[in-house]
């Protein structure tokens, strides 16, 4: 797919849905359209039902998480066009307390993809019809692909002899949790420029060491 | 008078049969694993089915944003454990989009040639399994006697009979050792093509089996696209979409082979594409094997890929690039890519977001199954809960990759 083919089909997008597009970018070449939050089901709609881009398949949703941005996190929808054999990444900013409309409506395969948003990171989705977690445990809290949220998680179960159940406790490490700064001072690709550094500076992202938290 | 109305009211309510609600699984045999299953039942009629998932979830994205790309690679076999190679693939192409590296010729040739040999093992385990979900055992019984000698090949490339990790970004851990290739060449020509006729004469003409699979979970060609379904669920459909031919990667643009589909849409039209796939990579493992050039399996940029281990015994920048290789790992640049390639499931994609550090800022995972196991719901409404098995077989589902 050339570069030509993807600035003409997303100028074709951004005339026809005045608005809605806030940008579009070429990564790697794939585009990219960023997309206002409230015109999402609009957009992909659109995306469906015109004829130059043919959208059918919504292959895949997925969020990312940017925790030091104040609208964190990012819903990614992957659509590929079975007639044009062209792939489009359409992305929207939101954040923890902002819903974001679902698309269930216009793809039936949002159904599962959304609960997976909602489940990892707590996005959550206004209109789905049953935005139950999916992938995590009965009962569990957290969304754990936060950023925030540790590796090691916070509970851990196991199998109680007495009580003749699985009992849930808090993690006990018998080991550190052992993360190593692998970015090194000498190629220039931080802003600490010797170890030791970084004690004397603000740290650059906005969340909190959930170690730290804990010792205290 | 009165007192017969009161008796047939009375059996009016004795014989209305509340739903009745069904779990299945987490520990059944047709589950595939461990899905659980509700379903609603009117008598043995299935009304609603709702899975219960993420029984084997393992919070793989979660561990890869903590892992350096090459530690990264093992989690890939352990998702669809049937087909563990097909998506490290998907994993080495995204890195390797992001970093602007293409693999040496040889090493493309392995891949695709290990990517079909995969596809084979694959379906015959489907296909059997499937056999055995409705009945019949003898297929399971041949069909993994094949597969087993199937593993051995990537036993004796990896060392590894099913969590291979031999895929890298950059091309294939180490050459094919001497007189693989023969063996594949004679596995492929002597030995499946008499299990697939055998396979054939067992189902594809078996009246039992075609009672349980014929018109059973049919899938018209808008359901499937509306449900994002890919892989041999599409192409049962009758949508003709392969990755391979519609959006080659690697060499299959070179390869001569042909995309079958189903005309039905039900259990057994996708029982019939398996089957013709399974034919249609032997075909490619052909040629892979008749056309394999010589020469290097690894892009030779040491920045990325290791140094021969003779090499570090005497010089020292090999020995610094070793180490920094295994203990720190390389930068990739910073951007995002969506990667799909064809697995034997259907379409299996990684949307890799890089920071420019050595740890994968975002990994998120793309897996065929799940959205084919989303499907159930509206293919299983409607039918007997003995036809939700066929269903649930024709499926392939492997809990690996949906749960992740």
């Amino acid at each position: 797919m050339s570069d030509e083919a993807f600035i003409d089909l997303a100028e074709h997008i951004q005339e026809s849905l005045k608005g809605s597009v806030e940008s579009y970018s070429i990564l790697a070449g794939e585009l990219v359209l960023q997309v206002d939050r409230e015109k999402i089901v609009p957009v992909l709609q659109f995306l469906r039902d015109d004829r130059e881009s043919a959208f059918k398949v919504l292959v895949d949703v997925c969020g990312v998480d940017y925790p030091e941005r104040e609208e964190r996190f990012d819903v990614v929808y992957n659509l590929l066009s079975l007639n044009q054999n062209q792939r489009v990444r359409v992305k929207v900013r939101t954040s923890e307390n902002i819903p974001v409309p679902s698309v269930t409506g216009i793809f039936s395969a949002a159904g599962w993809f959304e609960r997976e948003v909602w489940d990892m990171y707590g996005i959550y989705f206004s209109g789905h019809p049953d935005l139950r977690r999916i992938l995590t445990d009965y009962g569990f809290e957290g969304h754990p692909l936060r950023k925030d949220f540790p590796l090691t998680g916070y509970v851990e179960v196991r199998y109680d002899d007495e009580l003749k159940r699985v009992v849930y406790e808090p993690v006990k490490l018998t080991q550190d949790f052992r993360s190593f700064d692998f970015l090194s001072p000498w190629e220039g690709v931080t802003s600490v420029q010797l170890p030791g550094d970084e004690k004397g500076m603000k740290q650059d992202h906005g969340w909190t060491d959930y170690r730290k938290e804990k010792t205290s | 008078m009165t007192s017969g109305t009161a008796q047939t009211s009375e059996i009016i309510e004795e014989t209305h049969i509340r739903p009745y609600t069904l779990n299945f699984g987490p520990q059944h045999p047709a589950a595939h694993g461990v899905l659980r299953l509700v379903l609603e039942m009117d008598g043995e009629v299935v009304e609603r089915a709702d899975p219960h998932i993420g029984l084997l979830h393992r919070g793989t994205e979660k561990l890869i944003e903590h892992k350096t790309y090459t530690q990264a690679i093992p989690y890939f076999d352990r998702l669809d454990y049937v087909s563990p190679m097909n998506q490290e693939h998907a994993f080495a192409l995204a890195v390797e989009k992001l970093l602007g590296i293409t693999p040496p010729l040889r090493a493309q040739y392995i891949r695709v040639l290990f990517s079909e040999l995969t596809r084979v093992l694959n379906h015959i385990f489907t296909i059997t399994t499937f056999a055995l979900d409705v009945g019949a055992i003898t297929p399971a019984l041949w069909g993994f006697e094949e597969r087993e000698k199937g593993m051995e090949f990537y036993d004796r490339v990896c060392g590894a009979r099913l969590h291979a990790n031999y895929f890298r970004p950059g091309g294939v851990r180490l050459d094919t050792p001497e007189g693989l290739l023969e063996d594949m060449a004679d596995w492929t020509e002597n030995s499946v093509p008499d299990l697939i006729n055998n396979l054939n004469s067992l189902l594809t003409e078996n009246r039992i089996f075609k009672q349980r699979t014929v018109g059973i979970g049919v899938v018209s060609k808008e359901e499937a696209l509306d449900w994002g379904f890919s892989g041999p669920m599409l192409r049962g459909s009758n949508v003709a979409w392969d990755l391979r031919k519609s959006q080659p990667y690697e060499i299959y643009d070179k390869m001569d082979f042909d995309i079958p589909i189903g005309k039905t849409g039900d259990c057994y039209a996708r029982y019939l594409v398996r089957m013709e796939e399974i034919r249609q990579s032997l075909r490619i493992m052909k040629q892979c094997l008749d056309n394999i050039p010589e020469g290097p399996v690894m892009v030779e940029d040491y920045k990325v890929t290791p140094p021969p281990r003779a090499e570090m015994k005497g010089s020292m920048e090999a020995l610094i690039h070793h180490f920094k290789l295994y203990t720190e790992g390389y930068h990739v640049p910073a951007g995002e890519t969506y990667t799909a390639v064809e697995a034997p499931k259907g379409e299996f994609g990684v949307y890799l977001v890089s920071d420019g550090t050595n740890k994968p800022y975002r990994c998120h995972i793309r897996a065929p199954g799940f959205a084919h196991l989303q499907g159930l719901e509206f293919m299983s409404k409607g039918h007997m809960l003995a036809d939700t098995v066929s269903i649930i077989g024709s499926m392939d589902i492997v809990f690996g990759e949906i749960d992740r």
